[in-house]
């Protein structure tokens, strides 16, 4: 059987930063991910916030991986071809003792190297953010924070990892993991791989993974947070992030915007044991609809168009990510809680690093592709290129999601390029993401998918097995 | 750019109503706009019976009546039927963009009709809290994969609302096999039409819970059950009512919403069929909800002459 030089677990976005960044070098890589597709964890469901790295205490791992992360982030969503969009952010604050607190945490981001941070006062709010609460009276505001889609970067991640020779394994879950001299042996659902190093990035499973080679020092204790979704009509509610002061275990709930152009709300913060339960909750609604009001008074309830709920796997305070003595070559990468998504590329390099302290050899393959296409997204562009690009391929001027006006032809790339349910194909290209919620393309889009992957339309998934959106042909007349 | 008198968006009952009757008000030069492979909209979908008595006096099921105007459009040489059209742009100079295979055109218009029909509330609208598997579907999509795709959704269903669509599914997937075992309505009276009640419902001995809602959907791949719970007459949950139902599908019928996304978008103020631009119109579901498609063609009839007065 082949031995792996690296497995990685879990192709959430850190898992597929480090693929990616590994990619680099000349090594045999798996990344085993045991649900249908990347990004179905952790990573999907959250705010899509590139942090500056305010709300970090300045001796932090996850505050100096988060400043380092913003910079990093920028080159490669462009590699990936991802939008990334410096949005800015404010912090605000209500009385004097409040502008006290945001000049606290000026000195803490700024101890931490986070640039460009200043106090703006209530003409500045008036003039820049209308919609903001007229009682504000100050905002600590960071105009490196930014927005992008988590999934879509994920996607870019994955596609740029294979490219470069990474081999994903997706439903392919790890069930042990047992040494073999100085190498391990990983059983999976079915079969298994040997590696010389294993990276364990299993997201809220990986306190369970780390148990599997008897270290049982850190538990993953899910956060969850819930978040609501506004009508794209709301685009502009809000010109930058806005964040109230934070609180001891949150950052509290914010006004975010979204790469797709919705306004999103959240998220909520509570702690639950059960690291499945993704239900959103009428108390849930409330508390961010209140708390956001706060923030911007005009938020109406009935522009909420989606809503979800994200689990944070928080282990303690800070990330652990570190080679595990006990087990060598063995590496956790544990606890990633926010700023995950923001530090990920930085949480990439740190592993590399790591890893290399374990006495692998890294060396550089001569050619690394570091690019990926960026999708066609055929209403986003100018009418014209729309035109020309239609007049070349029909199939862009099929529409199947009126909502978003998404064509025939994104969803058959989106699966081209790897997708195999139908929440990927909403993740990749948002058809079935708007305001009817796939009422009027679902249909059309199962048939697409059937036809691609060669399989039964029964066969076609929301999210992988079990999952499946028909339960059978119809009892035959 | 093309030039046309009359450009009409939607070729469900509305729109062809608007062209029949503008056709007959002397306007000979129309373009109707549906984006679907063929005219009739939404009645293609509805394989029952109930349409028509009240515009044609006769009971006929949605085809059948949308086949009526789609005869009598065929006669009529100057109305020019351009299907697989979606209309993607409105503006108030009265040009319309849409989006044929192959083709983004553009035409200028002397007068314009909407009739861009309505779309279902979703469960995100009515705000239903708990987790988001698969087996959540508006009756409309329900509808669409039984009776166009010849799918069934799923065996044990639960219907959210008393809307026409919802109940008209019951007795669909009663039909089919599958069992349905509630119908939840928050309201203390059916929202959809008594003779549905009677027919979909009660003669196939479904439970119906009135002043009820859905207080929670479980299940992380599928569908598993919901939770139920009574409210009072100001809506509120009394507390200690909360039971469970074992289900694999929650079927959404809680009421329709007008489509106007187009006319949302180029800023244009609906006021009864006209609007704050001179020469654009509005009619059928796109404008107000009508219980029956009778009213709709009424409507739209009314709109297809003033249009008709408008260009003239
Ligand atoms: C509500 C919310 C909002 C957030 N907002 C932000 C934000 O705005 N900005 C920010 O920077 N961060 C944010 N975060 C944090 C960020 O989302 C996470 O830090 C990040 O997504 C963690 O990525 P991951 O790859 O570690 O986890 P995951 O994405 O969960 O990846 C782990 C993967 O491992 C797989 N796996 C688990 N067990 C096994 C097994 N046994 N075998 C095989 N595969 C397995 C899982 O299926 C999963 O795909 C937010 C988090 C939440 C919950």
């Amino acid at each position: 059987m082949k031995t792996y030089d690296v497995v990685i677990i879990g192709a959430g976005v850190i898992g597929t930063s480090i693929a990616r960044e590994l990619s680099r070098y000349r090594l045999n890589i798996a990344l085993l991910e045991k649900e249908e597709e990347p990004a179905f964890g952790v990573s999907k469901s959250n705010s899509g916030i590139i942090h500056p790295g305010t709300q970090n205490p300045p001796d932090s791992l996850k505050g100096r991986l988060c400043v380092q992360g913003n910079i990093l982030i920028r080159k490669i969503s462009k590699e990936l071809g991802v939008d990334f969009q410096e949005a800015g952010e404010l912090i605000v604050g209500f009385s004097e003792e409040d502008t006290k607190e945001l000049l606290r945490l000026k000195k803490d981001a700024e101890a931490l190297g986070v640039p460009g941070l200043k106090i703006v006062d209530k003409a500045w709010l008036r003039e820049n953010e209308p919609n903001l609460n007229s009682e504000a009276v100050s905002a600590l505001y960071a105009p490196t924070a930014g927005i992008i889609s988590p999934y879509r970067l994920v996607y870019g991640l994955a596609e740029n990892a294979m490219r470069n020779g990474v081999e994903i394994y997706t439903e392919t879950k790890v069930e042990g993991i047992i040494r073999a001299g100085d190498n391990f042996e990983i059983s999976v659902s079915k079969g298994s791989f040997n590696a010389r190093r294993v990276i364990n990035a299993a997201g809220l499973f990986a306190d369970d993974i780390s148990g599997m080679l008897g270290i049982r020092d850190f538990k993953i204790r899910p956060r969850k947070g819930e978040e609501f979704i506004l009508d794209k009509k709301k685009e502009n509610l809000a010109n930058h992030l806005i964040f109230p002061l934070p609180s001891k275990i949150s950052k509290g709930v914010l006004i975010i915007k979204t790469a797709d152009g919705n306004p999103m709300i959240g998220p909520t913060a509570e702690d639950t044991e059960d690291k499945s339960d993704l239900a959103t909750s009428d108390k849930g609604l409330e508390n961010v609809l209140k708390s956001a009001r706060r923030l911007v008074p005009s938020i109406n309830d009935k522009d909420i168009i989606a809503y979800f709920a994200g689990l944070r796997p928080a282990a303690g305070d800070d990330f652990i990510i570190r080679h595990e003595e006990k087990s060598p070559g063995f590496i956790n990468v544990a606890g990633i809680q926010s700023p995950g998504l923001t530090a990920s590329p930085a949480i990439a390099l740190l592993a590399r690093d790591i890893l290399k302290d374990t006495g692998l050899a890294l060396r550089k393959k001569l050619i690394f592709h570091p690019h990926c296409k960026k999708s066609i997204h055929i209403f986003s562009m100018a009418l014209s290129k729309t035109k020309g690009l239609i007049a070349k391929d029909a199939s862009y001027g099929d529409i199947v999601c009126r909502c978003e006006m998404i064509s025939a032809g994104e969803v058959r790339d989106s699966i081209k390029r790897g997708a195999r349910t139908m929440d990927g194909i909403k993740f990749r290209t948002r058809a079935q993401g708007g305001r009817c919620h796939g009422s009027f393309c679902t249909t059309r889009i199962m048939k697409i998918l059937a036809e691609e992957r060669k399989i039964p339309l029964t066969g076609i998934t929301k999210r992988g097995k079990g999952s499946e959106i028909v339960k059978k042909d119809r009892v035959d007349d | 750019m093309i030039k046309k008198d009359l450009v009409i968006v939607g070729g469900g009952p509305g729109g062809m109503a608007a062209s029949v009757s503008a056709y007959e008000s002397g306007i000979k030069d129309i373009l109707l706009l549906e984006r679907d492979q063929y005219l009739g909209g939404i009645l293609n979908q509805c394989v029952h019976t109930g349409f028509g008595l009240e515009h044609f006096k006769e009971v006929l099921t949605g085809p059948e009546y949308a086949e009526r105007f789609i005869a009598r459009l065929q006669d009529m040489p100057g109305i020019d039927v351009s299907l697989k059209s979606l209309a993607v742009k409105l503006t108030r100079d009265k040009t319309v963009t849409f989006l044929k295979p192959g083709v983004l055109q553009t035409v200028k218009a002397g007068a314009i009709i909407m009739a861009t029909g309505c779309r279902e509330k979703t469960r995100e609208m009515v705000h239903i809290p708990g987790t988001r598997p698969s087996g959540v579907f508006s009756a409309g999509l329900a509808q669409k994969l039984i009776n166009i795709e010849g799918l069934l959704p799923g065996k044990e269903v639960v219907v959210v609302g008393s809307g026409d669509i919802g109940l008209i599914m019951a007795r669909r997937f009663t039909l089919e096999g599958a069992k349905v075992k509630a119908v939840i309505e928050i309201q203390d009276k059916p929202s959809g039409l008594l003779r549905n009640i009677a027919q979909c419902v009660e003669d196939f001995n479904i439970p119906m819970y009135f002043r009820h809602k859905i207080s929670r959907i479980h299940g992380r791949d599928r569908v598993e059950k919901v939770s139920v719970v009574k409210v009072g007459d100001d809506l509120n949950e009394i507390p200690g009512s909360l039971f469970e139902i074992k289900c694999d599908t929650v079927l959404m019928s809680v009421g329709l919403i007008q489509e106007n996304e187009l006319i949302d978008a180029s800023g244009i103020q609906i006021q009864g069929n006209n609007t704050d631009v001179p020469g654009i119109f509005v009619c059928g579901n796109a404008l107000k909800i009508y219980d029956i498609v009778d009213w709709v063609t009424k409507d739209s009839f009314a709109a297809g002459k003033l249009a008709a007065e408008y260009i003239k």
